[in-house]
């Protein structure tokens, strides 16, 4: 690649990471909007998210006595990594740089590390909830994160590499085919990114104080900036999972080459296509209730039964002789 | 090959280890003789190991000599290579820090009753034996060195025997130990007599038929899975290396457990050579079962050291999987995966030395500052140790397999290599290959809680004692060990193209190949098998990590009203908490142990609502002791009952066995 | 990538017949009666749409008719006898609990790559895709018969048999795009009849040990013991 066009690939990398940040509260806010609708409420303006971001961020912040440095490391490091982890999904563009650095798992990997120390900031005050938060992400982590890896290898195997670049241009070469395993893989994902992102059937994200919460009873010690970051960083990786799902699976639209119309159509197409995924999240958690913690395994080896489906009729009906 | 420093420098090292245990025969009269030269003869040994290994490795040539010892037709023959190479940087990188660790170490041990003479004196012979198996090039000295390996760490488990746990545990090492070694002796007698002599020379130009070629590697892999602690012959390993003193546990488990890796690479890699795709199913099954059961005992463990027991059970599960996919790959014929697969079997060999090593000593040292191991009395270390804090965290990022740390990056060779699965022909390995690596990730996840489970309740929190409260810092050479260990952690991590650049030339001795592409995009790029399959730099991610945290922290934390108030924690308006509202360790595994308690078998009480002392007992048992040992140990017990009547207490019955058995063999040998 | 080679029909059934497969595993792990007599429609409903869908490719008249009549059969009619005897026992808001869920998918996963590796022989070229349909029908098939292996609902246990006959039409559709229309019709005829003694059955068995658990059928053993052949046998009692 030219040094030019080397150039304003970064800065495209660049640009998209930042749309990540800046279009993740905009997610939660539609699909809240969306939700209040379907019951028959107005809800809070779209860009309410901002709001709160804003508010949090020039708030006082405060940190328990009994607080170790990790406490207040953790937010910048959660943040960063899930940022970062987001980076390297394609979001307008494909062939840009920074999809190299990080692979699919190597994402996963990422997300693996915030996580890691989203559950230690839980612990590390010595409250009761921290540790049962940290202990319940960790428990369904522990099942999701296979279900997603194996959901992944059954694209990566489909189109002979682990870069979500190719299996995008994997996908976007062959045309239109009809492939059971994505069709798992897909099912695997969606359920996979419910649990992970704390969305209803696993964990509900409007509690604040319920003895079934999972993510909120981890972040319970925090407040102004650092809450903030953690709360923008759950944001981002909701929007990192709606872009997986919406650009993987669905890549019609991607730019492929760095002019400002192909660029513009991406954002267009990815805009859209979050938009009818966030509306679907939010009918889907108006329609299904909470499950107690205990059913979550059994909704998570659904995830994990329809991933290795996903491998096994990739291998036995979409492989030849 | 005169100039070859190799070989002079390894005997040095085994030399250095011969006189640091020569030393320590001064410790009774002159405790101070094992702080002052003891252990750092250790340290110099395992320099010149690391100086000699990596000779091997970067001058990329093979030494042999002959020795004037041995037996009289059979004199001991040594030679380094680059596997033999790779192993001794791996003794001397984790036996450095320990030497360092050691002399701060051992000074608790002064003022005791144990005997330092031993402790001295067979950390000595122990290390001589991890040596000499290394460089060992006949099946004679390989024997008599691991042998020597097994005894002299039968001795170190029961240095304090006076508890009756340590001397069950020993015991059961030094059985299984002999077991196994008695099957590798057998895997070596059937090459032997296909090739016609002991040496590793005549054994790897045998013709081996198929049936004997398989029958040699179940014997090894017996032998060296037993020492490798593989489900289900892990039994011995989580007692034994526990009660060890804890640089020993770290040398165990960090090295130890690599001498049966390397064992099985050079007999099964190495010595048999005509390689089936069979046997590489065995080891993926038995890799897959010893990694998922290992790290579900070790999220159930509240005993620390015994928790990091069993990670190894699960860490040595991963390079069995690893070397089973190398060796499903090189039967099928495709030996650039082959290779993958290998090398991503020794880097996680050089990682876990290098992460279990650090995270054994973090739990020497909380031992020795609190006397504590068992997770349930411990909490809020991090402000009393915040050295050994900050190094056991890069220890348990790097073994949770998280980037950019070492154990990620093995990790991700060996989902790579398994991810080309769909180049094989057969559709029943391209299944099973994938739920193998869907085995691995499931691990991983459940490490990462497992270690989530520690350093939150040994480190963060509140303390839950009150010797722990009071915990004493580590002193500086046990710091300086740890970090050393830590720091490479990092460095191993943050430079997979070197280290794969390092390591290569064993699969070039081994296989005939490396991965010409790993590094063919630059430093900056791994892409093991080509740039448009996978690739991954973890110095710009760890760049980018860095990077942006630095900017975030400087925009959030500038300006006037940025400054952070101290104040009670919140925790919904409860009353102000106290360390014993803290989840303890066993609530925290609580939830995966109901989702797999399938596979324990647990005893559990609790207590009735009203009584007035309630007590919560949790027991968990391995099955394997139901299914597998007890089962044996009875059935010897019968066999043993039958022929015990043979004892009827007259001489001349006795001398009546005897012409017996002599005339049976006079016939039989005529 | 030979998927993509094939006609976009050929890839449909392809997907059908990995629903299929998907649906034998939701009926082996369903614990409520009633949802699992759900999924067997659903099946039911899918062999019928993998007909349809071979009639369209290979523009064959007969199977237009089998389609209807799959659909009609496996998809409404026998769900809803049972759904109707299930309501007469008053088993509506059965559940039952497997003792080991994950062991069994586990084994239905491995019975999914034994059937694989049993088709592998027939590699005569250009046959791929419909030996690949045929391991999933024979996965079908074993899963039909390991679930009636682990469950103790006599009811359950005939949706795994329905199930079998589901995974035998499919590789029959699918591999010679169909039998003779006589024989077709005379298999249906014999799930219904099947479907009918079932139900008498059903109400015999209740009659007389007033229980649909069949490992209480244990006790018809000619034992003189009077209280049961098996007595750690698990009381699953029926809710009434």
């Amino acid at each position: 690649m030219p040094d030019g066009l080397m150039l304003s690939a970064w800065l495209i990398a660049l640009l998209q990471a930042l749309l990540y940040v800046a279009l993740a509260p905009l997610l939660i806010g539609w699909v809240r909007k969306v939700k209040a609708r379907l019951q028959n409420r107005r809800g809070a303006p779209l860009l309410q998210p901002y709001a709160d971001l804003r508010k949090l961020l020039i708030k006082e912040t405060r940190v328990p006595h009994t607080a170790s440095p990790l406490f207040r490391m953790a937010p910048y490091i959660v943040f960063v990594a899930t940022w970062l982890a987001a980076a390297t999904v394609p979001l307008v563009a494909l062939d840009l740089p920074i999809a190299r650095i990080a692979d699919i798992i190597v994402l996963v990997g990422l997300l693996a590390l915030a996580r890691f120390f989203l559950a230690l900031a839980g612990m590390d005050v010595g409250t009761a909830f921290g540790g049962m938060g940290a202990s319940r992400e960790m428990l369904i982590s522990s099942l999701a994160e296979p279900a997603m890896l194996m959901a992944v290898f059954t694209l990566a195997m489909t189109a002979h590499s682990t870069s979500l670049e190719s299996v995008m241009s994997h996908h976007l070469a062959d045309g239109f085919v009809l492939r059971p395993s994505y069709l798992f893989a897909l099912g695997a994902l969606l359920l996979v990114a419910l649990a992970e992102c704390g969305r209803i059937p696993v964990d509900n994200p409007a509690t604040h104080l319920e003895l079934t919460m999972i993510h909120e009873a981890m972040l319970l010690e925090y407040s102004g900036r650092h809450l903030a970051l953690m709360e923008w960083a759950a944001q981002v990786k909701l929007l990192l999972y709606g872009v997986l799902i919406a650009n993987v699976f669905f890549p019609w639209g991607v730019g492929r080459e760095f002019t400002p119309l192909a660029l513009g159509l991406g954002l267009l197409a990815v805009l859209a296509k979050l938009a009818l995924l966030g509306a679907a999240l939010a009918i889907a958690e108006h329609v299904v209730a909470k499950m107690r913690l205990f059913r979550a395994p059994a909704f998570l080896n659904l995830a994990l039964l329809l991933a290795l489906l996903g491998l096994l009729s990739h291998v036995i009906l979409e492989i030849g002789a | 090959m005169d100039m070859n420093p190799v070989l002079p420098l390894a005997g040095l090292a085994v030399a250095l280890a011969l006189t640091s245990s020569a030393v320590s025969l001064f410790a009774s009269r002159e405790p101070r003789a094992l702080r002052r030269f003891a252990m750092p003869l250790v340290g110099l040994a395992g320099l010149a190991a690391l100086a000699a290994g990596l000779w091997a490795l970067i001058a990329d040539g093979s030494a042999t000599a002959t020795l004037p010892l041995g037996l009289p037709w059979q004199p001991w023959r040594v030679r380094v290579d680059a596997l033999s190479g790779l192993f001794l940087m791996i003794i001397g990188l984790v036996t450095v820090a320990v030497g360092i660790y050691g002399r701060s170490y051992v000074r608790s041990y002064e003022r005791g009753r144990d005997s330092l003479t031993a402790l001295g004196g067979f950390t000595g012979l122990f290390l001589t034996g991890m040596l000499l198996v290394t460089l060992a090039d006949d099946a004679f000295l390989f024997m008599v060195a691991w042998e020597v390996m097994s005894l002299s760490s039968y001795f170190l488990v029961a240095f304090q025997h006076e508890h009756a746990a340590n001397r069950r545990a020993a015991f059961l090492y030094l059985l299984m130990a002999h077991v196994g070694g008695l099957t590798i002796l057998l895997g070596f007698g059937v090459l032997a007599a296909f090739g016609h002599g002991f040496e590793f020379t005549a054994m790897r130009d045998a013709v081996l038929s198929p049936g004997w070629a398989s029958v040699a590697f179940g014997l090894v892999f017996v032998g060296f899975g037993m020492k490798a602690g593989l489900m289900p012959l892990h039994a011995w390993l989580p007692e034994a290396h526990p009660v060890a003193p804890s640089y020993i546990s770290a040398l165990m488990s960090g090295v130890m457990l690599k001498m049966a890796v390397y064992g099985f690479i050079r007999v099964v890699f190495d010595l048999i050579g005509d390689i089936q795709w069979q046997w590489g199913v065995i080891a993926l099954l038995v890799g897959s079962v010893s990694a998922l059961m290992g790290v579900l005992f070790a999220l159930m463990q509240t005993d620390l050291k015994r928790l990091l027991a069993y990670s190894s059970v699960e860490n040595l599960g991963i390079i069995f999987i690893a070397l089973g996919l190398s060796l499903v790959f090189l039967g099928t014929g495709h030996s650039l995966l082959g290779s993958l697969a290998l090398l991503a079997a020794l880097y996680h060999s050089i990682n876990h030395a290098l992460f279990k090593g650090l995270l054994f000593l973090g739990a020497g040292t909380i031992l020795h500052g609190t006397h504590e191991r068992d997770l349930e009395q411990m909490g809020g270390l991090l402000r009393r140790m915040p050295w050994t804090g900050a190094f056991f965290l890069i220890g348990c990022l790097s073994i949770s397999a998280l980037p950019p740390f070492n154990g990620f990056v093995s990790e991700w060779l060996i989902f790579q290599s398994a991810l080309q699965a769909w180049q094989l022909d057969s559709g029943v390995l391209r299944s099973i290959i994938p739920i193998a690596s869907a085995v691995l990730a499931l691990t991983g996840a459940l490490v990462a809680a497992t270690f989530v489970k520690v350093y939150g309740i040994a480190f963060l929190g509140q303390a839950r004692s009150r010797h722990v409260r009071h915990a004493r810092q580590g002193a500086v050479g046990m710091r300086v060990g740890m970090g050393l260990l830590a720091g490479l952690c990092v460095l191993f991590g943050v430079l997979p193209t070197q280290v794969i650049a390092l390591i290569e030339p064993v699969s070039v001795q081994l296989l005939g190949g490396g991965l010409p592409e790993s590094g063919a995009q630059g430093w900056l790029w791994l892409t093991p098998i080509s740039s448009d399959t996978a690739s991954y730099s973890a110095p710009l991610t760890i760049l980018l990590l860095a990077l942006i945290a630095g900017v975030a922290f400087w925009w959030f934390a500038r300006g006037v009203p940025r400054r952070i108030r101290r104040s009670d924690p919140w925790d919904c308006g409860f009353a102000p908490p106290s360390p014993r509202m803290q989840y303890t360790a066993a609530s925290f595994a609580q939830p995966i142990r109901r989702v797999f308690g399938l596979l324990f078998e647990i005893d559990e009480s609790r207590p009735e609502f009203d009584d007035p002392a309630p007590r919560y007992r949790l027991k968990l048992t391995d099955r394997a002791w139901g299914l597998f040992y007890i089962p044996v140990a009875r059935a010897v017990e019968s066999a043993s009952r039958r022929v015990v009547r043979l004892q009827s207490g007259n001489v001349r019955v006795y001398l009546g066995w005897t012409l017996g058995t002599l005339l049976v063999l006079l016939w039989i040998i005529s | 990538m030979t998927l993509a080679l094939l006609p976009l029909l050929q890839q449909f059934v392809l997907l059908l017949a990995a629903l299929v497969l998907f649906l034998s595993f939701v009926l082996l792990a369903q614990a409520r009666l009633i949802s699992a007599i759900h999924s067997f429609a659903w099946q039911g409903a899918l062999v019928a749409a993998v007909t349809l869908t071979v009639a369209v490719a290979g523009e064959t008249h007969h199977l237009y008719f089998s389609a209807i009549l799959t659909l009609a059969l496996k998809a409404l009619l026998i769900p809803w006898m049972l759904h109707r005897l299930t309501r007469r026992l008053g088993l509506e808001r059965h559940t039952e609990d497997l003792h080991w869920p994950t062991l069994a998918i586990m084994a239905a996963v491995v019975l999914v790559i034994f059937s694989y590796w049993l088709v592998t022989p027939m590699v005569a070229q250009g046959l791929a895709f419909t030996r690949n349909i045929i391991a999933v029908s024979l996965a079908v098939v074993l899963i039909g018969l390991l679930m009636m292996v682990v469950r103790q609902q006599a009811v359950a246990q005939v949706l795994g048999f329905m199930s079998m006959e589901n995974g035998l039409f499919l590789a029959a559709v699918s591999a010679t795009a169909g039998m003779p229309l006589v024989v077709e019709l005379g298999v249906a005829f014999d799930v219904l009849v099947a479907m009918v003694l079932f139900g008498v059955f059903f109400f015999q068995i209740r009659e007389s040990i007033d229980s649909l658990d069949v490992d209480r059928l244990n006790r018809l053993t000619e034992t003189a013991d009077p209280v049961g052949a098996n007595p750690f046998a698990t009381t699953d009692e029926v809710s009434q």
